[in-house]
C-alpha cells in the first residue's frame, strides 16, 4: 500500500509537531512566528516527500526547514540582529540528526497555549493546536464552528500572547498553583464539550473527548509527579467509560441510572481505577489530601464499580461530595451532593440541602434546582408541590427534548395527586 | 479511533534476536513504549511469553479440542501487541513504523471496532432495551 503524503504528512505532524514547535518557540521566543514557519514547513513537506520520499528523521527534516524558514522571516522584517545571526550561522553548521526535542520546551508550549490572558475560547483552540497538532480544519470539525472562525481564534491568541509579551516559561513557584489550575481547566473544558456537549447535534462527541484524554496524558508525562494530573486523567477515564450507554439508540441522552451498564468500557474503568490509584499514592507520599480532580474521579469510581443503582455506595459518594464542597464550594456540587444523600439517607434530608440552597437564591434562572426539588417531593409523596416545581424547572429550561420530559413529570404528578 | 499494533515474529528473527543483547533490546523497546505514553496515545499492549501455549479448536463437534501448542505448524509466531489511541490510520502506521524491530519481524496495524460499527444493529435486543430509555434531566 502506498501512502498518500498528504495524510502521511499530517501524521508525522500529530506526532511532532508539539516538540517542533516548542523547540522553534524555545529559539525564538515568539510562538506565533514558531507556529507560522512550522505550517510553512509542513508545506514543504507536502511537496518535497512525494517526490524524494519520506525522510528517515522526519521531526528534524521538518525542524530544519522550519528554522531556515524562520531566518527568512527576520530577514524579510529586517530584525536579523546579532542575535539572530548567531542562530543562523549555528544553523548553518548543524547537522538534521542534532534535532533533541526537549519535554520542558513542551511543558513551557503547554502552559503558554493556556495563558491567562487568553480568552477561553483562544486557549482551546491553540491548544488543540499547538498541544495536541491539530489541524484547524480538525479542530473546526471536532468544535463544529467554521474553520475560519477556528483560525480567528488562533491568530488572536497568538496576537495577544505577542503583545503581552509573554515569556515562553513555565510559571513561577509562587504561581504554578493557579496556572496548573488553569492547564488542567482547559483540558477538562475540552472534554466537557465533548461529554455533554453544548451546541450541535449529537450530544456527546467522542473523538473530542478522546482528544482531552490524550492531552490530560501529555501531562502525566509532563508532570509525572503532579496528582492532580492523574487524577484529571482518571476522570475523564470514568466518564468516557460510559459513553457508549450515555446516548440511546435515536441519540437522546441516558440517565446514569437508566444506562445498560453492560455497554460501559471494563477496561477503561480499569485504566481509571489504576491511574486513581496513582494519583492517590502520589498526593499520600507528600502528605496531600486528594484535589477536586481526585475526589471528582473517586466519585465516578464510585458508579463505575457498582453493579446498578442499588449497589451503589451512597454514603461513599455523600462523604466525598462534602469533601469537594469543603475545597471547592459551588452550588451544582452541593445540588450533586443532595441527590447522593437522598440516595443514601432519604428524599427529606435531601430537601433540606435543596431548600437552603434555593434560599440562598443559588442557581437562579436555572431548571436545576426546581427538577431536582420535583423529584424530591415527588419521591415524599408532595404531588402538587411537585408538579408545580416541574413546572416551573419545564419554563426555564432550552431545550425542548428537556422541556417535553419536564412537562411529562408534572402531568404524572397531578395524575397521581388526584 | 484504536488500532491495535500486532508484532509477529518468524522463527529466524526470533534466533537473531537471541544474539542481540537482550538489555539492549529493552532499552529500545522501553524507550518506544515511553514515547507512546508521552504523546498520549498508548491505551494498553503487552508481550506474549515465549513458550508454547493451548489451542482452543472449534469444530462441527459439541466439545472443542483441546491441545497444546500450535508451535511447529506455523511460520509466524504472534508475540505482542499494542492498543494505540489515534485521530488516524496514518497516524497508528507512523507509530508502527517506529518501534525498533529487526528484519523478519512485522507489525500488522488493525482497527479497533467501537460503538459505531454496531449502528446497523440498531433492532438488536440489546440495543433496544436502551432505546426505550427515556431522555431525563438532572444531575449525575
Amino acid at each position: 500500500m502506498s501512502l498518500d503524503v498528504p495524510r502521511a504528512v499530517e501524521a508525522v505532524w500529530r506526532i511532532e509537531g508539539p516538540r517542533i514547535i516548542a523547540t522553534l518557540t524555545k529559539l525564538s521566543g515568539d510562538l506565533g512566528l514558531a507556529e507560522d514557519v512550522a505550517q510553512e514547513a509542513m508545506a514543504e513537506a507536502l511537496v518535497s516527500w512525494a517526490q524524494a520520499g519520506v525522510p528517515a528523521n522526519t521531526g528534524a527534516w521538518l525542524t530544519a526547514v522550519a528554522k531556515r524558514r524562520m531566518i527568512d522571516a527576520w530577514r524579510r522584517r529586517e530584525r536579523l540582529d546579532e542575535r539572530h545571526r548567531a542562530i543562523a550561522r549555528e544553523l548553518s553548521e548543524a547537522t538534521e540528526d542534532e534535532w533533541r526535542p526537549i519535554d520542558d520546551d513542551l511543558l513551557r508550549l503547554v502552559f503558554t497555549a493556556c495563558h491567562p490572558a487568553l480568552s477561553r475560547e483562544s486557549q482551546v483552540a491553540l491548544t488543540l493546536r499547538v498541544v495536541g497538532g491539530l489541524t484547524t480544519t480538525e479542530i473546526a470539525r471536532m468544535l463544529l464552528v467554521p474553520v475560519a472562525t477556528v483560525q480567528a481564534r488562533i491568530t488572536r491568541a497568538k496576537k495577544t500572547l505577542a503583545a503581552a509579551h509573554v515569556p515562553f516559561e513555565a510559571p513561577d513557584p509562587s504561581e504554578w498553583r493557579p496556572r496548573r489550575a488553569g492547564v488542567f481547566g482547559v483540558v477538562y473544558l475540552i472534554f466537557t464539550e465533548g461529554y455533554a456537549a453544548t451546541t450541535g447535534e449529537r450530544w456527546i462527541r467522542p473523538d473530542l473527548a478522546d482528544e482531552a484524554l490524550r492531552l490530560g496524558r501529555v501531562l502525566i508525562g509532563l508532570v509525572p509527579r503532579e496528582a492532580e494530573a492523574h487524577a484529571l486523567v482518571a476522570l475523564m477515564e470514568f466518564q468516557r467509560s460510559r459513553f457508549a450507554a450515555r446516548e440511546s439508540a435515536t441519540g437522546e441522552p441516558v440517565l446514569l441510572a437508566d444506562q445498560d451498564r453492560a455497554r460501559w468500557d471494563r477496561a477503561q474503568i480499569a485504566r481509571g481505577r489504576e491511574v486513581l490509584r496513582a494519583a492517590d499514592a502520589l498526593a499520600a507520599a507528600r502528605g496531600k489530601e486528594r484535589g477536586p480532580y481526585a475526589l471528582q474521579a473517586a466519585i465516578a469510581e464510585c458508579h463505575g464499580i457498582a453493579a446498578d443503582v442499588e449497589d451503589t455506595d451512597w454514603e461513599r459518594i455523600v462523604i466525598l461530595y462534602e469533601a469537594l464542597a469543603r475545597l471547592a464550594p459551588n452550588p451544582v456540587v452541593e445540588l450533586n451532593r443532595a441527590v447522593a444523600v437522598s440516595m443514601a439517607t432519604g428524599p427529606a434530608t435531601a430537601l433540606r440541602i435543596v431548600e437552603s440552597l434555593a434560599a440562598a437564591g443559588e442557581l437562579r434562572g436555572s431548571p436545576l434546582i426546581p427538577s431536582v426539588r420535583g423529584e424530591l417531593l415527588s419521591r415524599l409523596g408532595r404531588r402538587s408541590e411537585a408538579r408545580a416545581e416541574f413546572l416551573a424547572a419545564a419554563a426555564l429550561t432550552p431545550n425542548d427534548a428537556q422541556r417535553a420530559v419536564l412537562e411529562r413529570k408534572a402531568a404524572a404528578a397531578q395524575t397521581e395527586a388526584t | 479511533m484504536k488500532h491495535m499494533l500486532i508484532m509477529r515474529t518468524t522463527a529466524e528473527a526470533a534466533a537473531a534476536a537471541q544474539e542481540l543483547d537482550f538489555e539492549e533490546i529493552i532499552n529500545a523497546m522501553g524507550a518506544y513504549n515511553e514515547s507512546l505514553m508521552k504523546a498520549g496515545v498508548m491505551v494498553g499492549g503487552d508481550g506474549l511469553a515465549p513458550e508454547a501455549g493451548y489451542l482452543v479448536e472449534f469444530t462441527a463437534d459439541a466439545e472443542p479440542i483441546v491441545s497444546d501448542g500450535p508451535y511447529g505448524e506455523v511460520h509466524e509466531l504472534f508475540n505482542g501487541f499494542w492498543i494505540l489511541q489515534t485521530s488516524t490510520a496514518e497516524e497508528a502506521i507512523e507509530w508502527a513504523k517506529r518501534c525498533p524491530l529487526g528484519p523478519g519481524n512485522t507489525l500488522e496495524v488493525r482497527r479497533v471496532t467501537d460503538e459505531s460499527d454496531f449502528e446497523a444493529f440498531a433492532d438488536n435486543e440489546y440495543i433496544q432495551k436502551e432505546a426505550g430509555r427515556r431522555a431525563e434531566l438532572g444531575a449525575e
